[in-house]
């Protein structure tokens, strides 16, 4: 950028707004792009998840009637850590540099591109591990049914965890000790979608049918999603005061 | 209007000040009763024994670990809306016995469960939801004593309590559903058997007792908060108790 852009003709009429849906496009293609350029922040994550299942399987033993039973809950709750330990970046480069303040500044409302943000930090993060869940699936022994269940909850369950993290990431955003701190604030959260999701596989399992579970899901993603780009927002205001 | 005089901490420091012996005080002598009670006038239990007398302790302080977790929420609401200083000290003020008497719940359950259910611990929805409130308790604190800047902690900290607040409903069902789901309720603290009401005025006695206590040792705090916080302002120099510590200090000095 050059400095002759940036000066204003004195008589300029006032710029159009631009659409918000244009700016949270944006947002999103930035943050895809970022996360491109910088592979080993979220296959950090990804690796983190495989390795911790692998760990259970060497510490309770390999007996295929154990793993099947615990299988299901341990991917759930590696996914639960993968996801949050990936927190710690969604705001905290932009906090740095200040373009988080630039977004906070711009025309378009904040929650919409907090929105855009926590999309792109799921689609980085959260799909990878929804994808790779039936491949460690199947090592605990997994049936396919209870494969499908553990993708389908993952699926619907991840973005709940982006969510609600984002709100424990931007308000420890620039605080000492901030990882321990937003893990403290967000497991009690994170209890009923761990409770759903993995009692969804749970009850596949057992042949009980998993409707209610994954209505319940369903019902957590789109209160979260209602409420918590608001939330994050002004954790973020606070934040930047 | 008289109520929000009061929420300015100048006003509120002395309130509290003369409000706070008085309730504990009361709560005191509401304990002592509660407890000869409790532990002199009821009778032994016929299924319990002397076992059953730990919930003159162990019911008042469950009921105060939840009620304070509402009056948190209820202050940071305020404090949100109003923009009141005083609410974020309030909170503040609550959390640290909040997450003591969660402690002292989870405690004197296990004390109770060993000789009744036979282990210190079960996976109970009760008891399970009481864990989380204690770590939402200490996850307000660690976040409030994280964040330097007083207002964005004041408020960082009304954030979490109103967010844990509306989770609280949904973390007690799911927890709820995810024990009977697993295993038919071996145990139930629902199912007891009706009370005699000696028994219950004992409860009774020490749940207000608890109250009092609490509402006393919040209110005790906020001074101290109060005075940490405005340290700087011109009426705390001009407090007669700040004015003889300054004297003291000066004559140690001279000394």
């Amino acid at each position: 950028m050059n400095a002759s852009a940036i000066t204003i003709p004195v008589h300029a009429p006032a710029p159009a707004l631009p659409s918000p849906w244009l700016a949270m496009g944006g947002v999103l293609r930035r943050d895809l792009r970022l996360a491109l350029r910088r592979k080993a922040e979220w296959l950090g994550a990804v690796f983190f998840f495989v390795l911790v299942a692998a760990l259970f399987p060497l510490a309770i033993g390999p007996e295929p009637a154990t793993l099947r039973l615990i299988g299901p809950g341990v991917l759930w709750v590696a996914a639960l850590l993968a996801s949050m330990l990936s927190l710690g970046r969604l705001f905290e480069a932009d906090h740095q540099d200040g373009s988080l303040e630039q977004l906070a500044l711009s025309a378009a409302p904040l929650p919409w591109l907090v929105s855009a943000k926590l999309l792109a930090h799921w689609l980085i993060s959260g799909l990878p591990l929804v994808l790779l869940s039936p491949l460690l699936g199947l090592q605990f022994g997994l049936g396919p049914e209870a494969l499908g269940m553990l993708v389908l909850t993952l699926l619907i369950g991840t973005p709940v965890l982006s969510l609600l993290g984002a709100i424990g990431a931007a308000l420890t955003l620039g605080v000492r000790g901030g990882g321990v701190l937003q893990s403290l604030l967000l497991l009690p959260l994170y209890v009923p979608v761990l409770v759903f999701g993995t009692g969804a596989v749970d009850a596949q399992m057992r042949g009980l049918g998993a409707e209610a579970h994954v209505s319940v899901l369903l019902a957590l993603l789109l209160g979260s999603a209602a409420f918590s780009p608001w939330a994050c927002a002004a954790a973020l205001r606070l934040a930047l005061e | 209007m008289k109520l929000f005089h009061y929420a300015a901490p100048q006003h509120f420091y002395p309130l509290a000040g003369r409000l706070w012996p008085w309730l504990a005080l009361l709560a005191t002598a509401l304990a002592l009763a509660g407890l000869w009670v409790g532990f002199m006038a009821a009778p032994s239990d016929a299924q319990q024994g002397q076992a059953y007398r730990i919930i003159y302790i162990h019911v008042p302080v469950s009921w105060m670990a939840m009620v304070i977790y509402l009056a948190m929420a209820f202050w940071s609401v305020l404090g949100l809306v109003f923009n009141t200083r005083l609410s974020g000290l309030m909170t503040r003020a609550l959390a640290p016995t909040g997450a003591l008497l969660a402690f002292l719940s989870l405690w004197t359950g296990a004390l109770w469960g060993k000789p009744m259910w036979g282990t210190y611990w079960v996976w109970d929805a009760r008891l399970t939801s009481m864990l989380i409130l204690l770590f939402l308790y200490l996850g307000y604190i660690a976040l409030t004593s994280a964040i330097e800047d007083p207002r964005r902690s004041d408020r960082a900290g009304a954030l979490v309590a109103v967010v844990g607040a509306v989770n609280v409903p949904i973390i007690y069902f799911s927890v709820k559903w995810w024990n009977t789901l697993h295993q038919g309720a071996s145990v139930s603290l629902t199912q007891s058997p009706r009370m005699a009401s000696i028994m219950l005025s004992g409860m009774l006695l020490m749940s207000l007792a608890v109250w009092l206590y609490a509402a006393a040792i919040a209110l005790w705090r906020v001074r101290s908060l109060i005075l940490a916080r405005d340290s700087q302002a011109a009426w705390v120099q001009q407090l007669p108790e700040v004015l003889a510590h300054r004297a003291q200090r000066a004559l140690r000095g001279a000394a």
